[in-house]
């Protein structure tokens, strides 16, 4: 028997097209964001209530992750921003690389902030760098406060908690300050916005937050 | 679910490191899947040999050594195991750790058999 000893990492491909995608987002002043989440807790709301907010001052582009039909992109199409959709075709998460070819299809000059949507999953898009300076996590209330503790990679790589859906805070058991203290244990560097994209208390705070971001790098 | 892009990557990873006459012979793919990396190894096994299965890599099989969640407390210095989610010193308190370990995704060696192998 011989050993051949590589110590590669499995994912180092993806990671090699992902340092390409960073430096090519910061050679054009980007802000990019990658927005993970279940299915259903409100990522393509957040995004519409943000596109609703900041459009108008801020260049906005967003890739839509989706693992079949192009609906969340045409949702977000109304609001008049750029939006390229990748269709996965059954995978579970967007990578690098599908995220370089989108890159083709838009116009990077004209964009300061990048919305990188993912498909809706806990888990899988944790392992996969896009080339984002952030990933914001979004957790809603009716998913329960124990949410953070079941899924502790994606919360320990992420920047940002966004919790949505405090409007139904008095019909789900689900304690806030419990949840986000499980958020913090995991990851005590979180910056957390508590908001509900329906009724839209904390949409301000949270684009205030974005824009000072986006605008950072111009 | 993403396993399989895995198992795919890891075949690849495979194929560019060892020489073409030998990929036939190759037996144990040994990795290192750190606790917090996501993978389910028993669904990455089953997908490896799916894809396997009917190539030249089918007599090849994965040996997968977990490694465990690991902390290195910034304030006093202490290397401490991490267990159920609890990202704080056990020592001193603080939360303001580093993470060693556990996050692992690699492959770290390939084990080669020296007997000549039929061909399929």
């Amino acid at each position: 028997m011989s050993v051949i000893t590589i110590e590669r990492k499995v994912l180092e491909k993806n990671d090699e097209i992902a340092r390409q995608n960073r430096s090519l987002l910061e050679r054009h002043g980007i802000f990019a964001i990658n927005i993970v989440s279940s299915p259903g807790a409100g990522k393509t709301s957040l995004l519409e209530r943000t596109l609703e907010e900041l459009g108008d001052t801020l260049k906005i582009s967003v890739i839509e992750g989706d693992v079949s039909t192009d609906i969340d992109a045409q949702r977000v199409a109304r609001f008049n921003a750029p939006v390229v959709q990748i269709i996965t075709n059954g995978g579970c998460h967007l990578e690098a690389k599908l995220v370089q070819d989108a890159f083709s299809k838009m116009d990077l000059k004209e964009t300061r902030l990048l919305i990188i949507e993912n498909v809706g999953n806990l888990v899988c898009p944790a392992n996969y760098d896009l080339g984002e300076a952030m990933k914001v996590v979004i957790l809603s209330t009716t998913e329960g406060d124990d949410k953070p503790l079941k899924y502790p990679a994606m919360v320990r790589n992420a920047a940002i908690l966004i919790i949505n859906k405090i409007d139904l805070i008095p019909y789900v058991s689900c304690d806030l300050s419990t949840l986000r203290q499980n958020a913090l244990r995991i990851n005590p560097d979180l910056k957390v916005f508590e908001l509900s994209c329906t009724t839209k208390v904390g949409i301000k705070e949270w684009c205030a937050w974005l824009k000072e971001k986006g605008s950072e790098r111009m | 679910m993403h396993e399989l892009a895995i198992a795919q990557n890891i075949v690849e990873i495979v194929q560019e490191s060892v020489p073409r006459a030998q990929i036939q012979s190759v037996k144990i793919v040994k990795l290192k899947i750190g606790k917090m990396a996501g993978v389910v190894t028993d669904s990455l096994e089953f997908c490896f040999s799916a894809i396997a299965s009917g190539t030249e890599l089918q007599a090849a099989r994965l040996e997968i050594e977990k490694i465990p969640t690991a902390g290195r407390c910034k304030a006093c210095a202490s290397d401490f195991t991490i267990e159920e989610y609890a990202f704080a010193c056990p020592t001193c308190g603080s939360i303001n750790i580093e993470l060693v370990s556990g996050t692992e995704l690699e492959v770290s060696e390939i084990e080669i058999s020296e007997e000549p192998v039929k061909a399929i």
